[in-house]
């Protein structure tokens, strides 16, 4: 404006119109962007709180039931409204991370998979769980589910959902399972090319493998304290030398390097195959793909490395934690301790296919139609093993799938010291990964 | 003729919006990165932010993650663009010669450039899958071949090649119809054949268009993330500076390291931009120097 009106030096005329435009729309800006009283005001604020909850998109609809049900509960506290986020965990942590980091307040209760509570809990963009709803939130949990929701003697989330990895067979052509991956792999060279479906591709899914083989060899991936690595050489080289026996030919299938799940699972489906390292959707999957694969399809234990040492499988799951930066951090509590219930997690089983955290739900009759191998399914996660327990998980995961892919590659004796040097640097958040 | 001072200024005035639209936009996050990247600086350790000078690019200079994936970007630049220009090259002349159907011919050669990359890379992913496609089955091949370098290489290359060559093609084709016509057949008048004729005539007239043509893909396959990302995720050691430039910005969150790091790719797209200038200039003056 001021330029308008100060100038004294001839403007071509042209010019002054557009200076005069300019100033219009600089005005038009600045009213636009203040409260004016004789713009209309926005619609009054909803009486009944409203809570956000992250959580990636659940495909039966149990979380947006579960989330109606503790709305209704709720008698006009607060309304919770599911936002779906990616099916991949890594996808969804990708968003998250970077609206907390940014202290976005719309994120009010979040669907954390078990590997990120370190992390956010350092990072201070979850908050600690106190007083009668962590008491509620641990009463009668599995003790893996709660610690995979704990860090530093503290609870950081509601243990909600869970899983871990069993042992598909072909009951029609294996009469008992094996018990450890040498009869396994035994079992599996005898049967021919691509007898044995696992997850081999360089993400992490890999990690998980190599952590459960280390954990039933007996050995860590870090210390006591979780600052420095522990690799033990023994039960390493152990677990190696597997990971390579499993890649090598005859046991798993050309594709294992690019192999996750899914791929597993579609294999599976063929018929083709007689054994698979996979999570318990599965079996609904092959009822529903393959009827013919589902009924000759039994389950077992995952196999032990050390024979008489049962197996220690790692566990998976979602457990909910509450935004650091949530308007309503008290209500988004009692919503979260809501939503993972027992009545919302007996939903999220029979209908999701989600397998509950609350032990008894394991002899309840409608989830054991669901998991038939429900008694199998407690029993492992019983004795499951934690994913390495570090605010640096993603970096020391990302070191672990880097240097064991792929598998067909692997030097057990070589590969014990480059694991070591590689998670030493990952630990001190150094060079590149 | 020297102009007006006010009229200059006026000048100034109306470009100042898009001068400071493009520092806002480019300048600012570039030299933001510049500083960034002079920090210790992890965002799930904010308190532990610290001044380390150029630890972070000795650190990554230093490393044979970085020096393995600028081989793997300089391939996978080098073995398409190459084979792009070749190919574009050909189509430029089909389309530029087209006697019926022209803009059906055109825009049938454009139509892979028109596909988001990722779903072609998806597409081509799914294609060359041993369970999924129909490429073993057309050569009677039973290989897998994401999960080996050389072959891993391959697909993505050719993912590139298949995309981008209508692109090229097209940058081509601009450069034939500044060939004059009457040139061509005052040679064929003279006697030369049509090879003497692309090779005398044609390709040096062209050498401007072709240079632009090859400095925009070069810069472009340099940068390449999505069909690297799609079809192998870096494995197989086929990772691309930017997947590498990913991981430690966003998984990693390791904002000092991954700000050296991109501006590394930034130093190297300077290089490839002013070897490509220079070549142009030279060759722009050649062209002005010949009658």
């Amino acid at each position: 404006m001021r330029l308008c009106t100060t100038s004294r030096r001839p403007v071509p005329p042209a010019a002054g119109a557009a200076l005069r435009w300019l100033a219009a729309a600089l005005v038009l800006l600045t009213l636009t962007g203040c409260d004016d009283p004789l713009l209309p005001k926005d619609p009054p604020m909803p009486e009944v709180p409203l809570l956000r909850w992250y959580v990636f998109a659940e495909r039966s609809g149990a979380f947006a039931a579960a989330a109606a049900r503790c709305s209704e509960q709720a008698n006009g506290a607060f309304r919770v409204e599911m936002v779906a986020l990616p099916a991949d965990a890594d996808q969804q942590r990708e968003q998250l991370v970077r609206r907390l980091a940014a202290r976005d307040s719309d994120i009010d209760i979040i669907g954390m998979d078990v590997i990120w509570t370190p992390e956010f809990a350092t990072a201070g963009w979850i908050l600690p769980w106190s007083g009668r709803l962590a008491e509620q939130s641990r009463t009668g949990r599995l003790a893996a589910a709660v610690q995979s929701a704990s860090f530093g003697e503290r609870l950081w989330a509601a243990p909600f959902t869970t899983n871990t990895q069993l042992l598909w067979y072909r009951t029609d052509r294996v009469s008992t399972p094996p018990a450890t991956w040498d009869q396994m792999l035994d079992m599996a060279e005898s049967l021919g090319a691509g007898a044995i479906q696992a997850q081999g591709e360089r993400y992490e899914g890999l990690t998980v493998l190599f952590t459960s083989l280390l954990a039933s060899a007996g050995g860590a991936v870090l210390d006591e304290s979780g600052t420095g690595v522990a690799l033990p050489d023994e039960p390493t080289r152990t677990a190696l030398a597997i990971m390579r026996r499993l890649a090598s030919f005859p046991a798993a299938d050309t594709t294992l390097a690019t192999d996750r799940e899914d791929q597993a699972r579609l294999a599976f489906e063929t018929g083709a195959p007689s054994f698979m390292i996979n999570y318990t959707y599965v079996w609904p999957s092959a009822q529903r793909n393959a009827p013919e694969v589902a009924a000759n399809m039994g389950w077992a234990r995952w196999p032990a490395v050390v024979e008489d040492q049962p197996s220690r499988v790692t566990i998976g799951g979602i457990n909910l934690g509450v935004g650091a930066w949530s308007r309503h951090p008290q209500l988004a509590f009692r919503a979260a301790a809501c939503l993972a219930s027992e009545d919302n997690q007996r939903l999220a089983a029979e209908r999701g296919g989600l397998p509950p955290t609350i032990a008894a739900l394991y002899d309840d009759a409608r989830v054991r139609d669901t998991f038939p191998f429900a008694d199998l399914l407690r029993e492992t996660l019983q004795d499951a093993v934690q994913r390495a327990r570090t605010p640096l998980y993603n970096d020391v995961s990302l070191a672990i799938s880097r240097t064991l892919h792929p598998m067909r590659a692997i030097d057990p004796q070589r590969d014990v010291k480059r694991l070591r040097a590689v998670l030493d640097r990952a630990l001190r958040s150094e060079g590149l990964l | 003729m020297k102009r007006i001072p006010a009229e200059y200024r006026l000048g100034w005035l109306l470009v100042a919006p898009a001068v400071v639209a493009m520092l806002v936009v480019t300048a600012w996050p570039v030299l933001y990165a510049c500083w960034l990247s002079l920090f210790r600086y992890d965002l799930r350790f904010p308190d532990q932010r610290a001044f380390v000078g150029l630890d972070n690019y000795l650190s990554v200079l230093s490393s044979e993650v970085w020096w393995q994936s600028l081989g793997n970007t300089l391939i996978i630049t080098v073995g398409s663009v190459a084979v792009e220009l070749l190919l574009g090259f050909a189509l430029a002349l089909l389309m530029h010669r087209a006697l019926f159907g022209r803009r059906t011919v055109r825009t049938a050669i454009l139509i892979p450039y028109g596909i988001i990359t990722v779903v072609a890379a998806l597409a081509w992913k799914f294609a060359f899958d041993p369970t999924t496609g129909f490429v073993n089955a057309l050569l009677g091949l039973d290989q897998a071949w994401l999960t080996e370098r050389g072959s891993a290489l391959f697909v993505i290359i050719f993912t590139e090649i298949w995309k981008t060559t209508p692109f090229m093609a097209l940058l081509l084709m601009a450069g034939l119809t500044l060939v004059p016509d009457d040139l061509l057949r005052a040679a064929r008048v003279d006697g030369a054949a049509a090879v003497q004729r692309f090779f005398r005539i044609t390709l040096p007239l062209m050498k401007p268009a072709i240079l632009v043509a090859l400095l925009f893909r070069t810069l472009d396959a340099f940068r390449i993330f999505d069909t690297v990302f799609v079809q192998t995720r870096g494995a197989q050691s086929t990772e691309s500076v930017s997947v590498v430039g990913y991981h430690t910005l966003i998984t990693r969150l390791n904002l000092g390291l991954g700000s050296a790091v991109s501006v590394l790719i930034f130093v190297c797209v300077v290089i490839i931009a002013v070897l490509f200038v220079k070549g142009f200039g030279t060759a722009l003056a050649r062209g002005e120097e010949q009658p």
